[in-house]
């Protein structure tokens, strides 16, 4: 089996504004499915298409950005074991209680040098996708409402130790590098994106002034021309785009990024190529960057290293 | 907003006190979205929800009142006291003028150097 260890992006906890104008967002414009309210009023969501309870839960706050971002494990013995690997690379960790998250299992907390808070669990309760798991149709009428991406993909989050959070994904986590951006020297790297899959990222980091920031929470929809049915849907709706539609030269993927109601940049995403561990690394020197971002209008958007929440 | 509010809605000339740029903003919308629907420039446009900074002004003259919450860790009961507000969250009550304080910081070299 090739996908063991660290699975896959589980949750998001985003700090809103204003709890129900973007819950109804998330809802209504995202398209995604609400799943539960706990006791301490924040509200989970989950693509249609993912089984698992959740993968956002959003939080008010009167400040906007992210409390933090969890991958599933695949298994107690694996959450474990990596809770040991982190603590001998001299990570501190925390464990969270079970049910502390809706329908969630212990999960392993620790902060990266970014200032970040990742999470690790291996429990989630399986809540299915609205079909059954014998004879299913390809899809349910949740997948046409709002732009509706068939789940959370990845993050790409910004801070000043980039070399740090970096390094503990790939040498504690089992992460690799697929593409980066190098500044002038060369060497040092401004943006890079990471692989615990067969995907050109599950976790991205922006070297960026200030720590613990959030750049943008990735949403995956199946094609391009659903990420043009997407850009309808967000001017219907008065959504702010940062960038796109177009196509990301690093990764290849189609995007759009936009921001919800508080600000917080989400990003519709397709496409892109199949990741293996043992392909060369892609580098784009930072005076390509306009392309890496948008290879159609090879166009420098200021945003991309500026505008955090 | 209301009918009524919408019809009650005037337009009254920005500042933007840097580089004499002015343009006509309505007073149902923010001062950002009245710079940018126009084409104008000045203040920076960031995520247009409260969240980032970018747009973040200081308004020297004129009344204003605060559409939609913003992000506390850019904004501090003395921003609020002293007029220092986000762009993209406050809609003029009359002519205003206003000095752009917020920042497009990039961080493109390695943290401590």
């Amino acid at each position: 089996m090739g996908v063991t260890g660290v699975m896959r992006p589980g949750h998001a906890q985003i700090r809103v504004l204003n709890l129900e104008e973007d819950a109804k967002f998330y809802r209504e414009v995202l398209g995604l499915v609400e799943t539960g309210r706990d006791a301490q009023d924040r509200v989970y969501f989950k693509a249609w298409d993912e089984r698992d309870h959740h993968s956002l839960i959003l939080r008010q706050s009167d400040k906007a950005g992210i409390d933090f971002f969890g991958f599933k494990v695949d298994s107690a013995a694996t959450l474990d074991k990596l809770e040991g690997d982190l603590n001998a690379y001299g990570v501190k960790t925390e464990r969270v209680p079970a049910g502390e998250l809706l329908a969630t299992g212990e999960r392993v907390r620790f902060e990266v040098p970014t200032g970040h808070v990742i999470e690790l669990y291996a429990d989630k309760k399986d809540v299915g996708n609205g079909l059954p798991y014998s004879n299913p149709a390809p899809w349910c009428p949740q997948a046409e409402k709002g732009i509706a991406p068939t789940r959370m993909d990845h993050a790409l989050l910004g801070g000043g130790d980039l070399d740090g959070a970096r390094d503990i994904f790939i040498n504690v986590l089992g992460f690799y590098l697929t593409e980066e951006v190098v500044a002038e020297d060369g060497k040092t790297q401004i943006a890079v994106w990471l692989s615990c899959s067969n995907k050109t990222h599950d976790i991205a980091f922006v070297r960026a002034p200030e720590n613990g920031k959030l750049h943008h929470v990735s949403y995956w929809i199946e094609t391009w021309e659903r990420v043009l049915r997407a850009a309808d849907i967000m001017s219907m709706n008065n959504v702010p785009v940062d960038i796109g539609p177009t196509r990301h030269g690093i990764t290849r993927g189609a995007t759009i990024y936009a921001f919800d109601r508080s600000g917080n940049r989400f990003e519709t995403f397709s496409g892109g190529y199949i990741s293996y561990p043992d392909m060369h690394k892609l580098t784009w020197p930072v005076e390509h960057l306009p392309e890496g971002l948008d290879y159609a209008q090879r166009k420098l958007h200021e945003t991309f290293l500026t505008v955090f929440s | 907003m209301t009918d009524v509010q919408l019809a009650a809605a005037q337009n009254v000339v920005v500042t933007i006190a840097e580089t004499g740029e002015t343009y006509r903003c309505r007073t149902d919308e923010s001062l950002l979205t009245g710079m940018y629907r126009l084409g104008k420039r000045g203040i920076p446009v960031g995520c247009r929800g409260g969240g980032c900074s970018v747009c973040k002004v200081q308004i020297t003259a004129g009344a204003y009142a605060q559409m939609r919450p913003m992000s506390r860790e850019y904004v501090s009961d003395d921003d609020l006291a002293q007029g220092r507000v986000l762009a993209c969250c406050v809609r003029p009550l009359e002519e205003v003028t206003v000095a752009v304080i917020g920042k497009l910081n990039k961080c493109v070299t390695r943290s401590g150097t």
